[in-house]
Parts: structure tokens; C-alpha cells; sequence
């Protein structure tokens, strides 16, 4: 009923728009002069880039202090693991420089055993598990740091957004349990190798997983 | 013949050892505790879900909501993480309001857990006690931007309220009593026989196990592993004040209060710096762009709150609400190594180990 009337109104103020009378000369005037200004500044600043672009060519930034340490994770997963358990890797420079790795997701249960393992890297205190939907994919981030050395990391895993799964690291850290557990009630995300996948927030019996994008609540009211 | 069989006992939801609407079901053996299950999710209120369709401004009265003890920490760590992805410079005299609050509401923080832990156990008069000098810092923060729990108090860029004339000087007053009443709960309390043969020994675990299990704030440091995020990754102007982080070594209920009694102390030391170093004028709000949008990208921060770490992941898009934002709440990680804990352990201890690993239910479920 609501919606219905919200259309009406809706199309009213359209209809509105369309049989007002052509503007007075003064409205046309302002938006012509709007336009104008607008396009003048389009053209100041495409300038500006240009002679930017030509006064300095960009020079590369100076590598982050922390690009030894990410050439350091990636160089041990690929010899320890396999070639391609490395998807992508960067800093994430708006976080400080944290070393962020894209693992591949079926090497990621070998990939978490060696960053929590090997002596290089120790990184023994998982922090923080998060699932974030991404519409196109799922993901899964682990920011782990190690006590002794104080280094950090981001590890993501991606997945598919239908039957999506990644392997559990409770064998590896135990505190992720609570952590995938949650993951899998509001995300959806199966992890394999859990050893007690149940809901944790909603209902056992709840429909859906409510953090999904495409999540419909039953009673949109509430 | 004798014949035993084993009991299913429910705790919860509504019990006031819970410390909220938390429940464990437990599998007991006579008085013995087989199995414990945590059931969780009677708070949930999908904190996280709804501050996809907010803004940043409106979604810091949703983290007064997780931990309602201590509010002032979850505000900062969402302003925080917001001005580490924009790159804001906070205004010193902000920055020292915001140390300040934050310290005090780790004593109040601290100190409701002590009033409630000894009341768990049986103590009814530290409860009066505790919640009696709780009640001076929040009749302070009230002053100070007008709530008693829920403040609100934190901007991305500063902070809402000046400090009111005077308020500095209630706190410094504050300090010395506070520093006498510590004394005070010592003689009354930390060397009675009856509560330390209550939680000596109780809900012991080393520091491998602690790690593993992802344990911050006093739940890991009880067990010797030197990790305090204001010391370990400073972070606001905590490198600028002496203070010590207390360890413990056995990893039980007793190293754990021992350490929060002894951070109090640490928080009025800090105070007591910080209200010297106190900037005298200046701006309470850094320069803020109108409408606040963090640039595409993700940010996880971390700060240490009186429960140990808690941290905010953002996911943005470069609009004005974010793509997805996750809390790690130190109270729900720490809560994992509760099952493990009770196994074999009698059913009076329950309620010393639940206590002693101090949990907001409302952080548990968000």
C-alpha cells in the first residue's frame, strides 16, 4: 500500500517536471551558467592534470619499509607450498603498510599451517577472522601478527559465492573456531575441517544468512 | 546400590552470574562438570549489519551498545580506524581528552568487574563498595557529554564536548581518593583465606594455550606473555607515559584479578601524567571533511580495551556507509577457552571461571 502511493507520488512530481512550464528566462539563464562553469572547470582541471603529467613524469614511490617482509611471506609460500598458492600480494598502504596476501584457496590449509609454523614468519596470535561479501565473490581475511616479532599480516582467501568454502584454520589457530563459526552463520561460508559448524548468533533454525548482500529479511518491517 | 547417572544442567539465560543473557549448558557427573556448551546470540542485534546503511557518525552510538561497561573504548576504536584510512590529524587537546576518558573508564570498567567477581563468589559489601566509587566517574563523564553509559562521545576528528570548567580538577581529585580506596579493597579483600582458596589454582592454562586461543587483555597476560597493545603497538599518545604492564605467571583466576586490581593503579598513574601534560587551549575537533568518506580500500585497527583486544575491521567502497565492518571483540574470542576450562571442574567453579575471564554479553553478541 505504502509502496503503491510512494510510486504515485513518485510519478506526480515527474509529470510535474515535464508539464512545467518552459522555465522563466531567469532559470535558464542560472542553468546555463551553471553548465558553463561547469564545463569551465572540466577544462581547468584537465589542464591541470595535463601539466602535471608533463611538468613531472610520475616518479615511483619509494617501496614501503615493510615490502621485504611481504617479499618474505610470498618467497616461503611459493618454494614451501606450490607456485600458485599465491594469488596476489601488495601492501595495504592505508593500514599502515600491512603485508596482505591472497592465498590460493585450496592451499590455503597448507599455507596457514607454514605462516604459523616456520621460523621466518611465527605468526602464532590470530587477531581478528572476517567474511566480507564481495557480490562478485566471498572472502575471507585473517590478520595475524606474531607476539615475538611484532611483524603483521592479512591473509585473504577467496571463494565463490554459490557453495562457498574454505578451509577451516581451527586445526591451525583454535581461536578461529568461534570466529568461522560466526562467519558461516551470518555469511554463509562453509569452512571444511571445522570440528563444530553450527550457527552462533541466529536461531539454529533461522533461514538465510544475514550479512549477505542479497539477504531478504522475512518481515521487512521489523 | 548407588546409582549415579549423568545430569544435564542448564545456566541461563536469565541468571545473574552470567553477567547477561548468556547461557551454558552443562553435562555434570555428581558435582563434577563433564561438557560445557556455550550458547550464545540472545544479545545479537546485528550491530554490524546495520552500520552497513549508516554513516560513520551515526554508527558510534552502536558501539556504546556492544560494551556497555566500557563505551568509551568501542567509540574510539571505530573513530580510530576512520582516521587511519582518511589520514585525519586529531588536535592534541583532543587526543588528551580522549586518553583521559578512555583511562577512566577502564577504572570503571575494571571496577564494576571487581564488584561483580566477589559478589559471583559470595561478597556482597565490595559490590556496594565498587559500584560506589564507580559511580564518581560516571557522574564525571555525565558531566562531560551528558550520559551515564552510553556517551556518544567520540568524533571522527576529535571529540563532541570540551571539558567543562572544573572537570579537570574533579578528575585530579579523583586520583588520590581512588588511590586510598585500592588500599582500601586490598585490606578488605585480596588476602582474605576464604576468596583466595576460591581462586587460586581455579581456570589455570599456560601462555601456548592462551596464544592459540586468541586471548588479549588480562586473560592472556595472566599467563606471563608481556602483550599490552598500548605498550606492544602504541597507539593514541600512550607512548608518551610511564606505566608498567602487570604479569602474571600461573595463568589463574588469581593472577587475573591480582592484574586488573593492579591496572587500575597503572590507569590513575597515567592519568595523573596525562592531566600534567594536559594542553591548555586549542581545538577539540581536527578539520573533518563535511561528509565523511573513507577512500576504497580495507583497515583493521586495534586498541586495547579493559578486556583486552578489540579491533575494527572496515571495508570501504568510498561512500559514506561502509561495505562491510566487523568488530573483533576481545569478551567473544576470550569466551572460546571457557568449555575447555570446565571440563573436570566442580560447578562452584563455573561461576569463578566465567567471572574471572570477565565477559560483556553484549560484546559476545553485537
Amino acid at each position: 500500500m505504502s509502496e503503491e502511493r510512494k510510486e504515485e507520488g513518485k510519478a506526480l512530481t515527474d509529470e510535474e517536471v515535464e508539464a512545467a512550464p518552459p522555465a522563466d528566462a531567469e532559470r535558464e539563464a542560472k542553468l546555463k551558467a551553471a553548465a558553463e562553469a561547469r564545463a569551465a572547470r572540466a577544462a581547468a582541471k584537465e589542464k591541470a592534470d595535463a601539466e602535471a603529467a608533463e611538468a613531472e613524469p610520475p616518479k615511483p614511490k619509494p617501496p614501503s619499509p615493510k615490502q621485504p617482509e611481504l617479499d618474505a611471506i610470498i618467497a616461503l609460500l611459493k618454494r614451501e607450498v606450490a607456485d600458485e598458492a599465491v594469488e596476489d600480494a601488495y601492501v595495504n598502504e592505508l593500514n599502515g603498510d600491512m603485508p596482505t596476501v591472497i592465498v590460493n584457496n585450496t592451499h590455503w590449509r597448507a599455507a596457514a599451517e607454514l605462516l604459523k609454523r616456520h621460523k621466518q614468519l611465527q605468526f602464532d596470535y590470530l587477531r581478528n577472522v572476517s567474511g566480507v561479501d564481495y557480490e562478485t565473490h566471498m572472502e575471507v581475511v585473517y590478520h595475524m601478527v606474531s607476539l615475538s616479532s611484532k611483524r603483521e599480516a592479512a591473509v585473504k582467501v577467496k571463494t565463490e559465492r554459490e557453495d562457498s568454502s574454505v578451509y577451516s584454520a581451527t586445526p591451525v589457530w583454535a581461536t578461529a573456531n568461534w570466529n568461522e563459526r560466526e562467519i558461516y552463520d551470518l555469511l554463509g561460508i562453509d569452512f571444511p575441517g571445522h570440528p563444530d559448524l553450527r550457527r552462533i548468533m541466529m536461531p539454529d533454525d533461522w533461514v538465510g544468512h544475514p550479512l549477505r548482500k542479497d539477504y531478504e529479511p522475512l518481515d521487512s518491517e521489523v | 546400590m548407588i546409582r549415579t547417572e549423568e545430569l544435564l544442567l542448564n545456566v541461563g539465560p536469565q541468571h545473574p552470574s552470567t553477567h547477561g543473557v548468556f547461557r551454558i549448558v552443562v553435562k555434570l557427573d555428581g558435582e563434577v562438570i563433564t561438557e560445557a556448551t556455550p550458547v550464545m546470540g540472545y544479545l545479537h542485534r546485528g550491530t554490524e549489519k546495520i552500520a552497513e546503511n549508516l554513516n560513520f557518525t551515526q554508527i558510534i552510538p552502536y558501539t556504546d551498545r556492544m560494551d556497555y561497561v566500557s563505551a568509551m573504548t568501542n567509540n574510539y576504536v571505530l573513530v580510530h580506524a576512520v582516521e587511519t584510512m582518511m589520514g585525519l590529524e586529531v588536535p592534541l587537546r583532543a587526543e588528551f581528552l580522549r586518553l583521559i576518558v578512555m583511562e577512566l573508564q577502564r577504572v570503571a570498567s575494571h571496577l564494576v568487574w571487581w564488584g561483580t567477581y566477589l559478589l559471583d563468589i559470595g561478597a556482597m559489601s565490595p559490590f556496594l563498595y565498587a559500584f560506589r566509587d564507580r559511580e564518581i566517574i560516571i557522574d564525571l563523564f555525565n558531566e562531560l557529554c551528558g550520559a551515564r553509559l552510553t556517551y556518544n562521545y567520540m568524533r571522527v576528528g576529535g571529540v563532541k564536548w570540551d571539558a567543562p570548567p572544573g572537570w579537570m580538577d574533579k578528575v585530579r581529585d579523583f586520583i588520590p581518593y581512588m588511590e586510598n580506596k585500592l588500599q582500601e579493597y586490598d585490606n578488605l579483600v585480596s588476602g582474605n583465606e576464604i576468596f583466595l582458596a576460591r581462586i587460586k589454582g581455579i581456570g589455570q592454562y599456560d601462555a601456548a594455550t592462551a596464544i592459540d586461543y586468541g586471548l588479549s587483555g588480562a586473560n592472556l597476560r595472566c599467563t606471563g606473555v608481556d602483550w599490552d597493545l598500548r605498550k606492544a603497538e602504541p597507539y593514541s599518545l600512550y607512548n608518551q607515559f610511564e606505566f608498567d604492564v602487570p604479569l602474571g605467571k600461573k595463568g589463574d583466576c588469581y593472577d587475573r584479578y591480582r592484574i586488573r586490581m593492579e591496572e587500575i593503579r597503572q590507569s590513575l598513574r597515567i592519568l595523573k601524567q596525562a592531566l600534567q601534560q594536559f594542553p591548555e587551549g586549542g581545538e577539540t575537533m581536527g578539520k573533518v571533511p563535511r561528509v565523511i568518506r573513507p577512500p576504497a580500500g580495507e583497515v583493521y585497527v586495534r586498541i586495547e580495551s579493559p578486556r583486552g583486544e578489540i579491533g575494527c575491521h572496515i571495508v570501504s567502497k568510498g561512500k559514506a556507509e561502509p561495505y562491510r565492518l566487523k568488530f573483533r571483540r576481545p569478551s567473544f574470542v576470550n569466551l572460546q577457552i571457557l568449555p575447555k576450562l570446565l571440563v573436570g571442574e566442580t560447578m562452584t567453579n563455573l561461576i569463578t571461571i566465567l567471572g574471572g575471564i570477565d565477559i560483556v554479553v553484549g560484546e559476545v553478541d553485537c
